[in-house]
């Protein structure tokens, strides 16, 4: 029995010692190799990527340290989440390119920060790509033309700007690359629920009552569905002819709310939400058939081959009948 | 003068009725939210900008009334089918609906030959109703079709239709939902056909309000 707990203690001792070791291969030293491989990665692709690190060093990680002078004490804060820049989605967004000083001053390269750069003014979306003959196709002149129209300008002396939607370290065109909807249509909603739905937010830029969206829109049948499939801006905007994403925000009063916006055969949402995809309209004898793509919207969804089939049949049963009918009164008066 | 046979029992009768009007609500529903459009549609294909449609054309009624009219009729019809099915299961009214394999074809064929010919001509009802055989080989086929095939596609496919993240996002390459959406449009329209056939078929008795007057009283009258 002895020699059984004896062999038993040594068995648990190296299973013990086997898994410590095993843990110290898995060590985070272990991934340093990775993240320096992505690392090269990122420097070898982004021109300006070395640069960069200097900004990302704090403002990704969300940490920051410095000296206090007077003390000589070494601090470490958390950043405010507002001035947190990703650095994975800075690399994958439109503005990859660029260095973080094309936009900001070139005194944030000092550390502290000095203090009169919080008063520094952003260029804002139309001051970069206005005018200009490379951007031309995305119409800037008019996505500004059409902001300056919607409530959203109204807010533009209590601090709105182009910056409120469009983050511009993390702007990913999802709706121009048209690959999924879906996501797309979750950022899309993301960007308008980040301060319609988060009343912290709203505050800041206006002192109306706190909306709760999901009460607002309970008159929509099946409200989860329309949320997850369609964009608020499908309803909330006017439609644009010229330009992919309408920007022309309308008064909540001014809004969508009759079903066969959509619902129909010439439905609102190939001229919004479709309009990227939208150039076969009629596909296998479906109308909207780049809706079927996705999903399938009652009365916006008609076959032109059913249609016809459907009342091709109904004329022939009712004939039928009509026939029978007056062969039988003939036959009953004979 | 002939004699009367009870057939149809208090709740066949009950679920009968009530399947018809439903049916009806159904039917004026699904087409107005197939076919409303908004009024601008026809300005819209001629090149007008789609943002000025703001009237809607609307096709009997409004969209919204249509889709509350609509849940509520097909829950109706769905609670209907339930109790016919079990109904079904547990009276006899289910030998109705078994076919007599032996020349069912063939029968048929002689029935559609009677309502096609014979019946001009006063000719008797090759299958008349008795106790034991309460429809005739044609009403036995269609009545099959409707209740056992269209009727459980439609309800399944309108299930489908209310709650949408039950149905696939997929499939054969297409979106599940259209898959649904059509099979739920397809089913419905047949069964509104076949309505129609089965309202005019019902006055081709003895007189053409006696299966009328059957499906009210129970009693059928036998000429």
């Amino acid at each position: 029995m002895n020699l059984h707990k004896i062999l038993k203690f040594i068995l648990m001792l190296m299973v013990v010692l086997i898994s410590q070791v095993g843990a110290s291969w898995g060590s985070p030293k272990d991934k340093e190799p990775e993240n320096n491989i992505l690392q090269d990665s990122l420097a070898q692709n982004f021109p300006y990527y070395e640069d960069n690190e200097i900004c990302f060093s704090c403002h990704n990680d969300g940490l920051y340290e410095y000296e206090n002078e007077n003390t000589g004490q070494r601090l470490r804060r958390l950043m405010h989440p507002n001035e947190r820049v990703s650095r994975n989605k800075f690399y994958s967004s439109v503005h990859q390119n660029f260095s973080c000083t094309d936009c900001h001053s070139y005194e944030y390269t000092s550390f502290p920060h000095p203090g009169e750069l919080l008063f520094e003014s952003y260029p804002q979306c139309i001051d970069c790509h206005g005018g200009d003959e490379s951007f031309a196709q995305y119409k800037f002149e008019e996505i500004q033309a059409e902001y300056e129209l919607s409530v959203h300008f109204e807010l533009e002396h209590e601090g709105f700007s182009c910056y409120k939607c469009h983050n511009p370290h993390e702007y990913d065109p999802s709706m121009r690359k048209g690959e999924n909807i879906r996501e797309a249509i979750s950022y899309a909603n993301g960007i308008c629920l980040s301060c319609h739905a988060d009343y912290d937010q709203y505050h800041l830029l206006t002192n109306h009552e706190e909306i709760n969206i999901v009460s607002r829109h309970d008159w929509l049948p099946n409200e989860a569905l329309h949320f997850q499939n369609v964009r608020c801006i499908e309803c909330h905007t006017q439609i644009s002819d010229s330009i992919l994403v309408a920007h022309h925000l309308l008064p909540y009063e001014d809004a969508v709310r009759n079903c066969v916006e959509c619902h129909s055969q010439n439905s609102r949402l190939m001229g919004t939400l479709y309009k990227f995809q939208a150039r076969e309209q009629r596909k296998g004898g479906f109308f909207n058939a780049i809706i079927l793509n996705e999903s399938y919207v009652i009365g916006a969804n008609r076959n032109m081959v059913l249609n016809i089939l459907s009342v091709l049949i109904l004329m022939g049963i009712l004939g039928i009948i009509t026939l029978h009918v007056i062969i039988r009164i003939r036959s009953l008066k004979s | 003068m002939g004699h009367r046979i009870y057939l149809y029992p208090k709740w066949i009768r009950l679920w009968h009725i009530v399947n018809a009007l439903m049916f009806l609500i159904l039917i004026a529903t699904g087409l107005s939210m197939q076919y409303t459009n908004a009024s601008g549609w026809l300005l819209q294909e001629l090149g007008a900008n789609p943002a000025e449609k703001t009237e809607t054309t609307t096709f009997l009624m409004s969209f919204a009334t249509a889709i509350s009219w609509h849940n509520i009729a097909a829950l109706i019809v769905t609670l209907g089918f339930l109790v016919f099915f079990t109904g079904n299961v547990i009276t006899r009214n289910s030998r109705n609906y078994i076919p007599r394999k032996k020349f069912f074809i063939k029968n048929m064929m002689i029935q559609l030959r009677f309502y096609a010919f014979g019946i001009f001509k006063g000719e008797n009802h090759p299958f008349p109703i008795n106790k034991d055989r309460k429809f005739n080989p044609l009403q036995q086929a269609s009545y099959i079709f409707a209740m056992y095939i269209a009727m459980p596609l439609v309800i399944l496919s309108g299930i489908g239709m209310f709650f949408p993240e039950l149905v696939p996002t997929q499939m054969f390459g297409v979106s599940g939902l259209m898959i649904n959406g059509l099979i739920h449009i397809i089913s419905g329209y047949t069964l509104s056909m076949f309505m129609i056939i089965h309202i005019y078929t019902c006055t081709l008795g003895a007189k053409p309000t006696t299966l009328y007057k059957g499906m009210i009283t129970g009693y059928h009258e036998v000429h």
